[in-house]
C-alpha cells in the first residue's frame, strides 16, 4: 500500500504553502494557461527567456498541494537552464512521476525534483504533476490556447 | 511510525446504534455485496452517493437472471423468449409508472440517463418551440447536463439562457426567479436538488410560476429520485427526468417522463427500429407513445434492474429512506462544521443526502487522496457544475453523499479521516 507520506513530503507540503517565483511577470516573453477541468487546478507560467536561455519564470494560479509544489519546484530548477534542458528535464520528470524506467543519471538531473517519486504510486495524482511542465511547454511553444490534461 | 500514519482515537462517538426509520442499517448493508471488501486494508466507506449508488443483490440477481433466463429481443419476436423479455421490459415501465405516479406507462420513456432525457426535450420539444429571441429559463444550481443542451438549442435558435440566482446559502431566489420568467420565456429546466451542494429547490412554486405564463417546465430529477418522493401529477410538471444508476439501479439507463400531450406533439428525437409504424422509402409513420421516442434495440436488463430497485427502495418506503438520510446528514454537517477550518458550501434550509465543504488551505483533490488511504470515498472537483462553484468562489469542492446504507459510524471515520488531512497539513 502507498504511503502517503511518499506523496505529502515535507518539501512537497512546503512549497505548497509558500510557493516559489509565484508572480507574473512583466518582463515575460512567452505565457501560457494550464488547466485540469478535473480538479479545477489552473496555472499561468511565466517566462522570460534570452536567447535560448531561460532568464526568469514564474507562475500564478491556484491548485492542489502537490500541482503548486510542482510548479513553484518547476520555476526553481528552470532559472538559468536552456529550453532545449528544460523539455529534457520535462521528459525525465515525467518519467519519474509515472513510474517508467528511468535512464542512468536522471535522478541526478532531476536533483530535488526526486521528491516527486512518490506521485507514481498515485496515479490520478500524476495530472497534478505534471500541469506546470505542460503549460510550461506550451509557453516554449508559442501555443496561445489554454492547455488542458484532458 | 511517522506522525501521520498514527491513527488517531475516535473522539466523536454516536450517542447510540442508529435505527432511524424503522430499518436496520447494519441489516440492509448485507444486501449490497460491494460493501463487505475492504479498501487498502480498512472497511469501505462509500460516500460517493451522487455520483452513483451501490447496488443490492436484488438488483444484480434481476439482470443476471434476465441474461439466463430471458433475454431475447422485444416487442418483436413470436417466439417465447421474445414474449417473455417484452413482459418484464413492459412491467418494468409499470413499475416506473407507479413510482412517479405518472398518469399512463406511456408517459414514461426509457433513455440512457437523465442527460438523455434532457437532450431528447432540447432537441425535440425546444426545436419546434424555441426560436430567435426566445428564453430558456434554468437556475444557478444546474448540473451541466442541464446547462449544455440549452445552450446548443440557443445558438442553434438564436435564443438566450437566462439563470435564475441563489443566495449565499445556495436557496433559489424565488422573486428573481418569477421576475426572469418573461412572455418570451418558452420553457423553464431546473434540478430538483442540486448535485454539487444538496439545495432542494421549492419546485411546486417554480411550476406554478411558470404555468400561469404557460411555460412548460422540465425537472432534472437525476438527484432526487432517490431521495424523496416525486409524484408527477401532483407537482404537475411537463418533464421529469432521471437516472436509474443513482437509484441503486444499473448505469447506462434512464427515464424521460412528459405529458401524453406534450410527447404526441413532439417529432421524434432518433430515427430506427422500434419508433415506428411503418416505413417505404417515401414515408414513415412513426410509432404510438412511449416508443416513438425509443429507437433500437432498447436496454432491456437496464430497464428490468431499475424495476427491481425501485422494488427494493419501494419494500423500504421512501420515506423511511429520506428520514435515515436526513438524520445522517444533519450529523454530518454537526460533526464536519466542528472540525476547526471547515466552511461548508450550501446551507440552504431544505437539503438532501449532499454535504459539500472546503477545508482551510487545502486543496479538496488532497481531502480526497487522503480520505481514500482511508477507504472513504467522497467527490471532488467541480461536481460537473462548474457555475456554482463559480458562484461560491470556489475552484473546487469536497462531496459526501449520502445513501441508505450509510451509517453514523461511517460519519465518524470521515470525520476522522478530515481530522488527519489537517494533521498532514498542520
Amino acid at each position: 500500500m502507498p504511503d502517503l507520506r511518499d506523496l505529502y513530503q515535507d518539501v512537497i507540503l512546503e512549497h505548497s504553502k509558500a510557493p516559489r517565483n509565484f508572480r507574473e511577470l512583466s518582463a515575460a516573453n512567452h505565457k501560457a494557461e494550464g488547466y485540469n477541468p478535473l480538479c479545477g487546478d489552473h496555472f499561468t507560467v511565466y517566462v522570460d527567456i534570452d536567447g535560448d536561455s531561460i532568464r526568469d519564470i514564474g507562475f500564478q494560479g491556484s491548485g492542489c498541494a502537490i500541482s503548486k509544489a510542482s510548479a513553484s519546484m518547476m520555476t526553481q530548477i528552470l532559472k538559468g537552464k536552456s529550453t532545449a534542458e528544460a523539455e529534457q528535464l520535462f521528459a525525465r520528470f515525467h518519467k519519474l512521476v509515472t513510474g517508467a524506467p528511468t535512464a542512468n543519471g536522471d535522478q541526478t538531473e532531476l536533483g530535488k525534483l526526486a521528491v516527486f517519486s512518490g506521485v507514481s504510486e498515485f496515479p490520478v495524482r500524476v495530472k497534478c504533476a505534471t500541469l506546470a511542465w505542460h503549460t510550461l511547454h506550451a509557453a516554449l511553444e508559442g501555443k496561445q490556447q489554454t492547455v488542458s490534461t484532458e | 511510525m511517522t506522525s501521520v500514519a498514527r491513527r488517531l482515537p475516535t473522539v466523536l462517538r454516536p450517542p447510540q446504534a442508529q435505527n432511524i426509520g424503522g430499518f436496520d442499517v447494519e441489516k440492509l448493508r448485507r444486501d449490497f455485496p460491494i460493501l463487505k471488501q475492504k479498501i487498502r486494508g480498512r472497511r469501505l466507506v462509500y460516500l460517493d452517493n451522487a455520483a452513483t449508488s451501490q447496488k443490492p443483490q436484488a438488483v444484480i440477481d434481476a439482470i443476471s437472471h434476465y441474461y439466463e433466463r430471458d433475454n431475447s429481443n422485444v416487442h418483436r419476436g413470436v417466439h417465447y423468449l421474445s414474449e417473455r423479455a417484452t413482459e418484464e421490459f413492459e412491467n418494468a415501465r409499470q413499475t416506473v409508472q407507479r413510482f412517479i405516479n405518472a398518469a399512463s406507462a406511456s408517459e414514461i420513456i426509457f433513455t440512457r440517463g437523465t442527460t438523455e432525457g434532457i437532450n431528447l426535450v432540447a432537441q425535440t420539444y425546444g426545436r419546434t418551440h424555441v426560436g430567435p429571441g426566445d428564453e430558456i429559463l434554468v437556475t444557478a444550481l444546474e448540473h451541466h447536463s442541464n446547462i449544455v443542451p440549452w445552450q446548443l438549442l440557443r445558438d442553434e435558435k438564436g435564443a438566450k439562457l437566462r439563470v435564475a440566482p441563489v443566495n449565499d446559502s445556495g436557496e433559489l431566489l424565488l422573486e428573481e426567479f418569477e421576475k426572469l420568467l418573461s412572455p418570451r420565456t418558452n420553457i423553464v429546466a431546473v434540478t430538483h436538488i442540486s448535485n454539487a451542494i444538496g439545495t432542494v429547490i421549492p419546485l411546486r412554486q417554480i411550476i406554478e410560476m411558470a404555468h400561469r405564463r404557460n411555460v412548460p417546465v422540465l425537472v432534472d430529477g437525476a438527484q432526487a429520485v432517490p431521495h424523496l418522493t416525486v409524484d408527477v401529477q401532483a407537482l404537475d410538471c411537463d418533464f421529469y427526468t432521471f437516472s436509474s444508476h443513482k437509484l441503486y439501479g444499473p448505469t447506462g439507463m434512464g427515464v424521460l417522463y412528459g405529458k401524453s400531450a406534450l410527447l404526441d406533439a413532439m417529432p421524434p428525437y432518433q430515427g430506427g427500429g422500434d419508433m415506428i409504424s411503418s416505413v417505404t422509402f417515401e414515408k414513415t409513420t412513426y410509432n404510438k407513445l412511449p416508443y416513438k421516442f425509443e429507437a433500437g434495440t432498447p436496454h432491456v436488463a437496464g430497464a428490468i434492474g431499475l424495476g427491481a430497485a425501485i422494488d427494493y427502495v419501494n419494500a423500504l418506503g421512501i420515506e423511511n429512506l429520506a428520514a435515515h438520510e436526513h438524520d445522517l446528514l444533519a450529523y454530518a454537517t454537526e460533526k464536519v462544521s466542528a472540525l476547526p477550518g471547515i466552511r461548508v458550501i450550501g446551507t440552504a434550509k431544505e437539503k438532501a443526502a449532499v454535504l459539500s465543504f472546503m477545508l482551510d488551505g487545502v486543496h479538496p483533490h488532497d481531502v480526497g487522496t487522503i480520505l481514500d488511504q482511508e477507504g472513504i470515498a467522497i467527490r471532488t472537483g467541480h461536481h460537473c457544475a462548474q457555475p456554482v462553484m463559480q458562484r461560491f468562489e470556489v475552484p473546487a469542492t469536497a462531496r459526501a453523499s449520502f445513501a441508505l446504507y450509510n451509517t453514523r459510524e461511517e460519519v465518524d471515520v470521515l470525520v476522522e479521516g478530515l481530522q488527519r488531512v489537517q494533521e498532514v497539513f498542520a
